[in-house]
């Protein structure tokens, strides 16, 4: 159903849309027939002239099944959820599939500073692109993001990757995304991170191969003579 | 019963007419249970009116970003935080807590099972006493210089506990003292609910005749205390935190942000079920009252409470799913937490059972009753998308897990007053309630609260996240739609509040005028229905307190002249 709202922009977003139809089509099923029996019931015993309500205990073996057998069917859906929702954990979360790029997401009160590899394709050397709010990957690239913090929570999300992680201060938070759709797309800080935390916006530009390599010869130079900067990057 | 230890002679004093109690005696330092119950009910009702009024505050904000806010003002970044982590705070620990499990656990406890009052009055007196001053510390907090704290109602450090960051110095530590001397008077409340329901139930009143409404109360009580100790140390914490320059949650200094929301929501998932049991107690009694009908497998209902309260305390770490915590651990709460959903529906479908081959009434209380299971179901079945670890990526913390939680607390909260109140008005005020504007505002209440939720759930799952005052720097979350389906849901919730003022009429107009409601006015079997309406102090006469013959569920007994058969009957 979150396709219906936004593209799938990363690797994993159409698993995490798969994962969420079969819980929705799982549990929706349930509702409706949950809902259907509930609303006839009301109905069909509403009080009558001369008709007496019955004296069912629940308590019989006979009787109980309308609840067992119900209990065991939710005990086996559960099951089939429990391994779906693992196993898209397992990929997005707990693998971390090599990378061919990395890349640094730091989080402060209230924007984030995206350090980029500069034309040395390597993180923390003197040619790297340092920019604010503004996030350049290449499509197709499997990225390794090195989350940090610098004073409260914040959270790194993505929509259109289904990308969610909390940036805690004092850790170096490791992960992966690859981007799959060229544009530019929202950044939210998704954790209250305080009087700002509706400012934290930013975008993501995603871009092939040769614009990106075009932004990073763009920008390196400039990054260089003026790394303090926040204006540095992008534009 | 510390009351009628001093034996029978000395309880003489407890009835009326033998001297009158002075006004402060009787309504403030009460210790009478149902007296305690009434102020704890109406505190409640007056903190859910301020948790109301912020909102409607901050929903115009999003409906209207910076307008002129009748009542209010413009709502500034700093002040919606506060508005929502205020309106949070209170409407689950100010109003959800208070009212279903304080005020109705008073209320009912000692009048279902049959005795004088609580076996430690002057314990609950002092519960309400010290949860009135935390009521009060937290209402100061707004007034303090930097304002009422800011920092959301799970309150993550270091955002919560360093005044560099949430801006509010003192109002974050009034915020967490609240809260704490909350904690303080519920546990004492709970001592009592269940000392009483163990020691002082009436004769023959054995564990399998107790109403479901009492035995969820004790159970919610015993949640609580198990449950609150790691977070009131983890809250002491952070006030050391805030004041003193410790550093237990500071990680430049060696402490770790990631504890407090262990400690927090260690006790913050079965707190979820310490509120959630006494209403789902109030369905079962009054769902087979006005069906008419033996509530289905009454055994089965307690076994699938215990279960959810046991692994209500293994489900905590799917709250922080993505905070941080090691990938693997994640996958140990995705089956906890789907598991759990195993004893809910069981009791939910024993509710649906309950209905088959009854006789139903439909009067306000049970329109109150069917609605909390209609509407919980949708809050069940949505939590089953934030427990799986692997859509939890996408879900967390936007407005899809608001309105999940909403369609939960509303009816906890909400319904579970709404519920309560209408049924026991007559025993509480010994009138009846207005059934035809009981109706009207049922309808209207239920109509308006899903057409605010819906809409956030479609919002939730097109990626708009939570606390932002004002979306314009998310570009995705600006479409004309979003905005529309903003105004809508805050126009539900204008039609909704407003239409609680047909509620505050009708209570007390029938407190005063309503039609005379005698002692049994539902023919229900339970004991509360056996005395006075309302019942005098010390609730029965001395000599007449009642015995029990039989469970509390036995309606539409075949071969019986009557359609129910009270607990205190002899055969």
């Amino acid at each position: 159903m979150i396709e219906a709202f936004l593209p799938q922009g990363s690797t994993y977003a159409g698993d995490i849309d798969l994962l969420v139809n079969v819980i929705l089509w799982i549990v929706g099923a349930w509702f409706i027939v949950s809902e259907v029996v509930f609303f006839w019931l009301i109905f069909k015993f509403r009080a009558r002239d001369g008709v007496e309500g019955q004296y069912i205990t629940g308590e019989e073996k006979s009787q109980k099944r309308w609840i067992t057998i119900p209990h065991a069917l939710v005990l086996v859906c559960d099951i089939f959820l429990v391994v779906g929702a693992i196993w898209v954990w397992v990929e997005i979360k707990q693998d971390l599939p090599p990378a061919e790029a990395e890349v640094r997401l730091i989080s402060q009160q209230w924007a984030w500073t995206f350090i980029h590899e500069g034309p040395d394709g390597k993180l923390d050397t003197a040619d790297d692109i340092r920019t604010i709010n503004e996030l350049h990957v290449q499509a197709d690239t499997l990225y390794h993001y090195k989350l940090e913090s610098t004073d409260v929570i914040h959270d790194f999300s993505v929509p259109v990757w289904r990308l969610k992680q909390d940036a805690i201060p004092g850790r170096v938070i490791t992960g992966w995304f690859e981007a799959t759709l060229e544009g530019e797309f929202d950044i939210q800080c998704a954790e209250l991170c305080g009087v700002g935390h509706a400012l934290m916006g930013g975008r993501v530009h995603v871009e092939s191969e040769a614009d990106h390599a075009a932004w990073v010869a763009e920008n390196s130079s400039t990054s260089l003579a003026s790394a303090a900067s926040p204006t540095a990057g992008g534009n | 019963m510390a009351e009628s230890i001093p034996a029978t002679p000395g309880h003489a004093h407890d009835d009326h007419g033998h001297h009158e109690q002075s006004f402060a005696s009787k309504y403030i330092f009460s210790t009478d249970h149902k007296m305690i119950a009434k102020q704890y009910m109406f505190t409640g009702i007056a903190m859910a009116l301020i948790g109301g009024f912020f909102a409607y505050a901050f929903r115009m904000q999003l409906a209207f970003p910076g307008m002129e806010v009748p009542f209010f003002g413009v709502v500034s970044a700093g002040e919606y935080n506060s508005l929502v982590t205020n309106h949070g705070t209170i409407m689950i620990f100010w109003v959800a807590m208070p009212i279903v499990l304080a005020a109705f656990g008073n209320f009912v406890i000692p009048l279902m099972i049959g005795c004088d009052d609580m076996v430690f009055p002057k314990i609950n007196r002092l519960s309400y006493q010290i949860f009135l001053l935390s009521a009060i510390v937290l209402i100061s907090s707004f007034f303090v210089p930097g304002g009422g704290f800011a920092g959301s109602w799970v309150a993550y450090p270091p955002l919560s506990s360093e005044a560099q960051y949430n801006l509010t110095p003192l109002g974050s530590t009034l915020w967490v003292a609240a809260v704490g001397l909350e904690f303080i008077a519920f546990l004492l409340g709970g001592i009592n609910f269940i000392t009483t329901t163990m020691n002082s139930r009436a004769p023959g009143m054995k564990f399998n005749d107790i109403p479901m409404v009492v035995w969820m109360i004790v159970i919610a009580s015993v949640l609580f205390m198990v449950s609150v100790g790691p977070l009131l140390a983890g809250a002491i914490m952070l006030i050391f935190d805030q004041q003193l320059g410790t550093a237990f949650y500071d990680p430049t200094r060696g402490g770790d942000p990631v504890l407090w929301q262990h400690l927090f929501w260690f006790f913050g998932h079965p707190e979820v079920y310490v509120v959630l049991l006494p209403p789902l107690g109030m369905v079962a009694d009054i769902m087979t009252t006005f069906a008419r009908k033996k509530l289905f497998a009454y055994r089965t209902v307690l076994y699938t409470v215990f279960g959810t309260g046991v692994l209500s305390f293994t489900v905590w770490a799917h709250h922080q799913f993505i905070s941080g915590i090691d990938p693997r651990m994640a996958n140990i709460f995705t089956v906890t937490t789907l598991l759990i959903s195993i004893p809910i529906a069981e009791m939910m479908f024993v509710y649906i059972a309950t209905l088959y081959g009854g006789r139903i009434h439909l009067t306000t209380p049970m329109l109150w009753a069917l609605a909390f299971i209609a509407e919980f179901l949708i809050g069940g079945v949505t939590g089953i998308f934030l427990g799986a670890s692997g859509a939890d990526v996408y879900f967390h913390d936007t407005y899809f897990v608001l309105a999940h939680f909403h369609y939960t607390f509303f009816p906890i909260a909400i319904i579970g007053f709404y519920m309560g109140i209408t049924y026991w008005f007559p025993k509480m005020f010994g009138r009846m309630m207005n059934e035809a504007w009981g109706k009207f505002h049922f309808w209207v209440t239920i109509t308006m609260f899903n057409l605010i939720f819906i809409p956030l759930f479609v919002l939730g799952t097109a990626g708009q996240h939570r606390r932002i005052y004002d979306y314009s720097h998310f570009p995705e979350l600006m479409q004309p739609w979003m905005q529309d389906l903003r105004v809508l849901a805050t126009g539900a919730l204008l039609v909704m509040l407003a239409v609680q003022i047909v509620f505050i009429i009708n209570f007390f107009y029938s407190m005063f005028a309503g039609e005379k409601a005698g002692k049994n006015p539902w023919k229900a079997n339970t004991l509360e229905w056996t005395t006075e309406s309302p019942p005098p102090h010390g609730n029965w006469p001395p000599s007449q307190l009642p015995t029990v013959y039989r469970g509390p569920y036995e309606y539409s007994v075949p071969g019986r002249e009557k359609d129910y058969w009270p607990q205190n009957e002899p055969a």
